[in-house]
């Protein structure tokens, strides 16, 4: 009976098991080192989503030029940006709008100025609208394209969340309260809503500029409109007639990182502005 | 060392490793509730549960429209599941023949183990540009029980089977030598012996569907509002938490947490209410 | 006669029930398979993302993805074993705690996943200091697989029969020596079921990891960096990003098809277990 023990599992499968889970724990092992060296040289961004792609580009360019710096971007919307730098989590916040009163205890730098404009389908014959036909489109007040000389469809209106910077403008710019707005669709990340609006023909949204011209340039099914018949566009936001703009800034803490402090000064300096006009962003005047 | 050190610390370290996994769950729940107690310095347990006004950056956290959107969802998915998936068990473990009972089961099991996010994405590439006929944009209430019925219903079916296999093979049998029809051996037989499985069962994939995130979050349209029509967008608690939890603060972020207490708490009820108990029915996919 | 009409309407229904069923499945499951595995080469397999996702493959994120799996296993195997053999052993020694113990592991296998997310989130990333990292989503991914694995553990070796225990016993082996000898290698086929089944949970998990291992998608270059697990990638490239669904689908393909393996490798273990059950030593 007793050697029948040995029948269940021969040595050799236990060797096997226990040879495998040593393998995976070494090479976790080998693994975790690493991180000791490379946590001086990493530096975290997260916030806005409209910044995270030329923080992206920014970051691949400073990191050829600083080998052994690992600079990661996480996306998650302006308030991340601002809690992720309170909270010590991040290195350097996003944030696409000025620092609010209650956000003294940060520090902002300007890196890009943006603009934000409604979109709608490429297909759509609609080529602008007033500040007021836009306030009557998101409260309700008129629900069908054919009130523009459009389609007989009714509009889906796309809207930001709740904590989304692009939000906060857009409800002040055109003096709404997020109440009046009843929406179709609620969206997080730009990208997001231009998926969403390039999928819906009825469907009208707003986003940054930046984005939505790189979008368009990527052959997304979506076209900017005018604002109170000023063409929504990247040169229109440099010369300042585009009305609906904001700033896009790195957010620190008082006791900013040094190695942060290096990459925000590479941020602004003007080796930068190539990469910011290729985005689609306004680089601010030095 | 003794032997009777070495079978001491043995068991000690045995007790250990036990009691570290009984108490995770509790460890679970204390830490939910505490990151979710700082909401109530802002707003009280009943506004909390009746107000609709979900407005975290202006201090409004009712999370009425969201809890209402939730169960109707999950209602909506379980209503349509479940006569699919009881049909399947039924026509499975009766009517089909052996070849196909097999292969039907295997495809079952196979279901129940694809991730939400596939079905999230089946969802949105393929069948919201179908709801867009129904009515733009095509994310809403609907959309979001289909594609959540279709998720929960291997569950449905999973545990119907194994319901229906536990019914002793004797009295089928009894059933099959009086000359009793299968519908008639299902009907007074199979079903009432089968009847607690079943229902656990139904429990069981209603938790999964109030559970559920990804999926219902890439469909529903993700408006907070209570919805008047199957074709309104809803927010259910657990695509609220994923959509704001990147960037929510104190008392929003505890309010998130007090969405995830809510699932937790609804669908450890309806577990327990299952009875889902620690005997050789251990197959839950 | 009415009887057997009506029975006869019951059979067609059920299995029009089924079939419809059977063809969503299908459907989905075509869909998702000839759409991806079309496009797939083995480049898809070993380039980086690039471009948000749409372009490039998905080296990366398999990179992360397996790390945090590998390192969610090497956490929760031996404390799964230990706990699997507290509940299969002393059961008989502390009747009502191991039938806490078991009740409350059962629930928490119901617990949905989100939870777990904001449990690590608030746990792993902020209490602990391992911020948005890999070692944070595989820890809360041990503790979401933990169930599955005791359960698996204390199964199999219920599955072995009385006799063996009661002849050690009567050997005078201590303890230590029948766990060792013994119970240990029983344990392993179903410690190895366990895994194979918390490795297939794991990777179909999304919303665990959203808030723990994060969304950046480059190489990892240590556990504690975020990392990008596939099923997060699918959803990222479904959802934020315009002209990402020809790789998400591509995506989707790949870990349906890992699932698929996964669901092939525990049938050939079951069966193995399967052929070797004795009279279980109930508790």
């Amino acid at each position: 009976m007793v050697s029948s023990y040995r029948s269940i599992v021969s040595p050799k499968t236990l060797a096997k098991f226990g040879a495998a889970f040593a393998l995976a724990a070494a090479i976790l092992y080998g693994f975790i080192p690493e991180s000791g060296h490379g946590e001086q040289n990493r530096i975290l961004l997260t916030g806005s989503s409209t910044i995270a792609p030329l923080a992206a580009e920014l970051a691949r360019a400073y990191e050829k030029a600083h080998p052994g710096t690992r600079i990661d971007v996480e996306t998650g919307g302006s308030s991340r940006g601002i809690s992720d730098i309170r909270r010590g989590l991040a290195d350097i916040g996003m944030v696409s709008r000025a620092l609010k009163p209650t956000e003294s205890d940060l520090v902002s730098h300007l890196v890009a100025r943006d603009g934000v404009a409604l979109i709608v389908h490429k297909t759509n014959p609609v080529d602008g609208l007033t500040s007021d036909q836009t306030s009557a489109l998101y409260t309700r007040k008129i629900a069908n394209w054919s009130a523009f000389g459009g389609p007989d469809q009714k509009v889906v209106l796309v809207h930001k969340a709740q904590g989304r910077s692009t939000l906060e403008i857009f409800l002040k710019y055109f003096g709404l309260s997020d109440d009046d707005i009843r929406p179709d669709v609620v969206i997080g990340d730009n990208e997001q809503g231009i998926k969403t609006v390039a999928a819906n023909p009825s469907a009208i949204g707003y986003v940054s500029i930046g984005t939505a011209e790189t979008a368009i340039e990527h052959g997304n099914a979506i076209k900017l409109l005018h604002l109170d018949g000023i063409a929504a566009s990247t040169a229109h936001v440099a010369d300042g007639r585009f009305p609906m703009t904001r700033a896009l800034n790195f957010v620190t803490k008082d006791t900013s990182s040094p190695k942060a402090a290096d990459f925000i000064a590479y941020a602004q300096s003007d080796s930068a502005d190539a990469l910011i006009r290729s985005l689609a962003f306004v680089p601010p005047k030095r | 060392m003794s032997r009777q050190s070495a079978d001491r610390l043995l068991s000690i370290g045995l007790m250990a490793a036990g009691l570290l996994s009984g108490v995770l769950l509790l460890f679970i729940v204390l830490f939910i509730s505490m990151e979710s107690w700082p909401v109530l310095h802002h707003t009280s347990l009943s506004t909390l549960l009746t107000s609709t006004d979900w407005r975290p950056s202006m201090g409004g956290f009712g999370l009425l429209a969201i809890l209402v959107g939730s169960l109707s969802v999950s209602f909506l998915a379980l209503l349509l599941a479940a006569p699919l998936g009881l049909a399947t068990a039924f026509y499975l473990s009766v009517y089909a023949p052996p070849k196909i009972a097999a292969f039907g089961q295997k495809l079952i099991e196979v279901m129940a183990g694809i991730p939400s996010v596939v079905f999230g994405l089946w969802g949105l590439v393929t069948l919201v540009p179908i709801m867009v006929h129904l009515s733009p944009p095509g994310t809403s209430l609907l959309t979001a029980g289909i594609v959540l019925a279709i998720m929960i219903a291997p569950t449905l079916t999973v545990f119907s089977l194994l319901a229906i296999k536990s019914v002793p093979m004797a009295t089928v049998q009894s059933g099959r030598a009086l000359g009793l029809g299968r519908g008639t051996i299902l009907r007074t037989i199979i079903l009432p012996q089968a009847r607690p499985g079943i229902v656990t069962g139904i429990l069981l994939a209603l938790a999964r569907a109030l559970g559920e995130t990804m999926a219902v979050m890439m469909v529903a349209g993700n408006v907070v509002h209570i919805p008047t029509s199957l074709l309104d967008p809803v927010r259910t608690l657990t695509a609220n938490i994923a959509l704001e939890m990147g960037y929510a603060l104190e008392a929003h972020r505890a309010a998130l947490f007090m969405s995830g207490l809510l699932v937790m708490l609804i669908t450890l009820v309806i577990v327990m209410a299952a009875g889902f108990k620690s005997d050789g029915t251990d197959k839950a996919p | 006669m009415k009887r057997s009409v009506s029975n006869r309407i019951l059979a067609t229904s059920f299995a029009g029930g089924a079939f419809l069923l059977a063809a969503l499945f299908l459907w989905i499951l075509g869909d998702i398979l000839w759409r991806g595995l079309a496009g797939i080469d083995l480049a898809f397999l070993i380039q980086n993302p690039l471009n948000a996702g749409r372009s490039g493959g998905i080296r990366s994120v398999l990179v992360a993805t397996l790390y945090i799996i590998s390192l969610s296993i090497v956490i929760a195997a031996p404390l799964g074993l230990l706990a699997g053999m507290f509940l299969s052993e002393l059961c008989h020694v502390y009747p009502r705690i191991s039938r806490l113990i078991r009740q409350s592991l059962d629930t928490l296998a119901g617990v949905p996943s989100i939870i777990f997310g904001l449990f690590g989130n608030a746990v792993f990333a902020q209490y602990l200091g391992f911020r948005v990292s890999i070692l944070t989503g595989a820890l809360t991914l041990a503790v979401m697989i933990l169930p599955f694995l005791i359960r698996s553990v204390e199964h199999s070796l219920r599955s072995l029969p009385a006799y063996y225990h009661r002849s050690a016993q009567a050997l005078g082996l201590s303890r230590t020596t029948i766990m060792g000898h013994i119970l240990l290698p029983a344990a392993l086929p179903g410690l190895s079921t366990g895994l194979v089944l918390g490795i297939g949970r794991a990777l179909a998990e999304t919303a665990a990891l959203v808030f723990t291992s994060g969304y950046v998608a480059r190489m990892p270059g240590s556990v504690f960096d975020s990392g990008r697990a596939l099923s997060v990638h699918i959803f990222d490239l479904a959802m934020n990003v315009p002209g990402g669904s020809t790789n998400a689908y591509k995506s989707a393909a790949v870990l349906v098809a890992l699932l698929l393996i996964i669901n092939l490798a525990i049938m050939a273990l079951g069966h193995m277990r399967n052929r070797r059950r004795g009279e279980p030593n109930g508790c």
